[in-house]
């Protein structure tokens, strides 16, 4: 692998990483399988965009991004936990709706920002650094962050509320909390995480487009399981960090397959969706086949 | 303390399963009073006790916990008032959260909950020395996860949280039916112990008759999603097995016939 390849791809993993943590919070803590990211990633490109486009600061349009993936992620709680819709199909609903919306954010189905001022440029320009290294530098200093943050959030009486939501809701709603209200706010936080990811993203490759979202969650949950499978989850604040090396892991290896050639064959970047998928099921079928194989 | 007025519920209505749960229930409960239910199975004594809890709307009745009518209540925010142990000890506590942070989850109980950290230092020697009271030795394991724990171990724990904030109602769900014999015994002294040093207005479900004649002053027998016995004061201390199934026969005009309750 080339380095230019390999500062892509920890400035890939770095920026889905978020979206990462965001999976981990929705898939492990609360064990709500949440298709809401395969339109909250691009719902975060797609506000950014357009407050960039207005002239906003990028900084400042993170935020925007970021509640306009909470709204997202609550309106699929919301589905589920009062109207009682199975989560599945909540989350599969939402994301259905946001390709629309997301269309009208935009007005048409992709933005570029070329010429205008991204984080990125600002970073590379105040670091002095040349590009290939600012952009992971920045990017993993925004996921680190939010890490930190997570941890620190689950930590609290709220947050382990809301890891008793997933674990035991019987035994938490025994203990006064509306575990409707906590899946909501998890939900809330997760797909604030996964729009903040697309923001990053949007920025980085210099526009937003309608469909970058496809194969969020499958990338997602690739990434959260090669994490925990390599470096296992012995606490939370592990499981955290594991999910976010999970990320890297997953680009690093799709960087490695793009760059692999039998003959005249080679992988495209439009196979990535099958590969991912087949890890996915590898991934989730491995430890059984361990178990299997040495009993 | 507790005041069930003509609590009814109906599971599958107008299906073919439709199942007449609890067929207007009355039960009054003086403060510091501790009631044992017993009945066979399906007889609807867990499920008026989750009507209690709230775990789903009554068909008819109210419910009046001290002053406060909670029939409108859903299940999460009685639980200020309540404190519950389940029949399963894996369904009282947290198996991927510690020790200490089971105990805390518990001392929220009812409360509201923010940013503040979730196991506070101060709160440790509180957990330690209620811990450590169990004799269990688990007050060394505090930041053990309460998934490694025995299910003995885990249903101490579990009855520790919920008196840890003192509830006005104390509602045992079948809690020793899943242990052996020898854990059951001491978590039912544990229980014993709690509820008397408390004074805490309780009701304990329980299969077994001797568990519910040796425990508690006041005995109530369910059958068929209706109370038919209830015993108290003088009679309940000198109650034995034989005069409750003779107690039963004359109440019901027929012979006490169960699959499951144990006459041990």
């Amino acid at each position: 692998m080339t380095s230019y390849a390999f500062f892509g791809a920890l400035e890939q993993g770095f920026a889905f990483g978020l979206m990462v943590l965001g999976v981990y919070l929705t898939f492990r803590v609360l064990d709500f399988p949440d298709l809401t990211v395969d339109g909250s990633l691009p719902l975060g490109a797609a506000v950014s965009a357009v407050a960039i486009d207005a002239g906003m600061h990028p900084a400042l349009s993170l935020v925007l991004a970021c509640g306009a993936g909470f709204l997202a992620g609550a309106v699929t709680g919301f589905l589920n936990t009062r109207l009682r819709i199975l989560h599945l199909l909540a989350s599969i609903l939402t994301m259905i709706a946001l390709y629309s919306v997301n269309l009208r954010i935009m007005g048409r189905p992709n933005l570029t920002l070329l010429g205008k001022p991204t984080l990125v440029d600002l970073f590379t320009t105040a670091s002095g650094l040349p590009q290939y290294l600012s952009t992971p530098l920045l990017f993993g200093l925004v996921t680190a962050f939010a890490a930190v943050v997570l941890i620190w959030f689950l930590r609290t009486e709220l947050g382990l509320a809301l890891l008793a939501t997933g674990d035991n809701p019987r035994m938490i709603r025994a203990l006064g909390v509306n575990t409707g209200g906590t899946i909501i706010l998890g939900l809330g936080l997760s797909n604030a995480l996964t729009a903040m990811s697309g923001a990053l993203v949007a920025q980085n490759q210099g526009g937003a487009d309608v469909n970058m979202g496809v194969g969020t969650i499958v990338a997602g949950l690739a990434s959260v399981i090669l994490g925990e499978t390599v470096f296992g989850r012995r606490s939370v604040a592990w499981a955290v960090l594991a999910a976010i090396l999970g990320s890297l892991l997953y680009r690093l290896a799709i960087a490695l397959a793009l760059g692999l050639k039998l003959g005249s064959f080679s992988i495209t970047p439009s196979d990535l969706n099958l590969i991912t998928a087949l890890l996915v099921v590898l991934a989730l079928t491995a430890p059984r086949m361990k178990a299997k194989v040495f009993s | 303390m507790l005041r069930a007025e003509g609590i009814a519920k109906t599971f599958f209505k107008g299906g073919a399963n439709e199942v007449r749960a609890l067929n207007g229930v009355n039960l009054r409960l003086d403060e510091g009073e501790f009631v044992t239910v017993i009945g066979s199975n399906g007889a609807g004594k867990s499920t008026f006790l989750n009507a209690v809890a709230g775990v789903f709307p009554v068909d008819e009745g109210r419910v009046v916990i001290g002053d406060t009518d909670v029939t409108a209540w859903p299940e999460w925010r009685r639980a200020v008032l309540i404190g519950r142990v389940f029949q399963d000890p894996s369904q009282g506590t947290c198996p991927g959260a510690t020790i200490e942070q089971n105990l805390a989850l518990a001392l929220k109980r009812g409360q509201p909950r923010g940013l503040g950290p979730g196991v506070r230092r101060r709160d440790r020697e509180l957990f330690r020395e209620r811990l450590s009271r169990l004799g269990l030795g688990l007050e060394n394991r505090l930041r053990d996860p309460a998934g490694l724990l025995s299910g003995g171990q885990r249903q101490a724990l579990t009855m520790l949280m919920s008196v840890l904030v003192r509830p006005r109602l104390l509602l045992l769900d079948e809690h020793t039916a899943a242990l052996d014999p020898k854990t059951a015994e001491k978590i039912l002294g544990l229980t014993a112990r709690l509820v008397e040093e408390l004074g805490l207005s309780t009701l304990m479900v329980t299969h077994n008759m001797r568990q519910a004649i040796g425990l508690g002053h006041r005995l109530v027998m369910f059958h068929r999603g209706e109370i038919v016995l209830d015993i108290r004061g003088e009679e309940k201390r000198n109650l034995r097995v034989e005069n409750l199934l003779t107690r039963f026969a004359e109440a019901r005009g027929e012979e006490f016939t169960s699959d499951r309750a144990l006459l041990v």
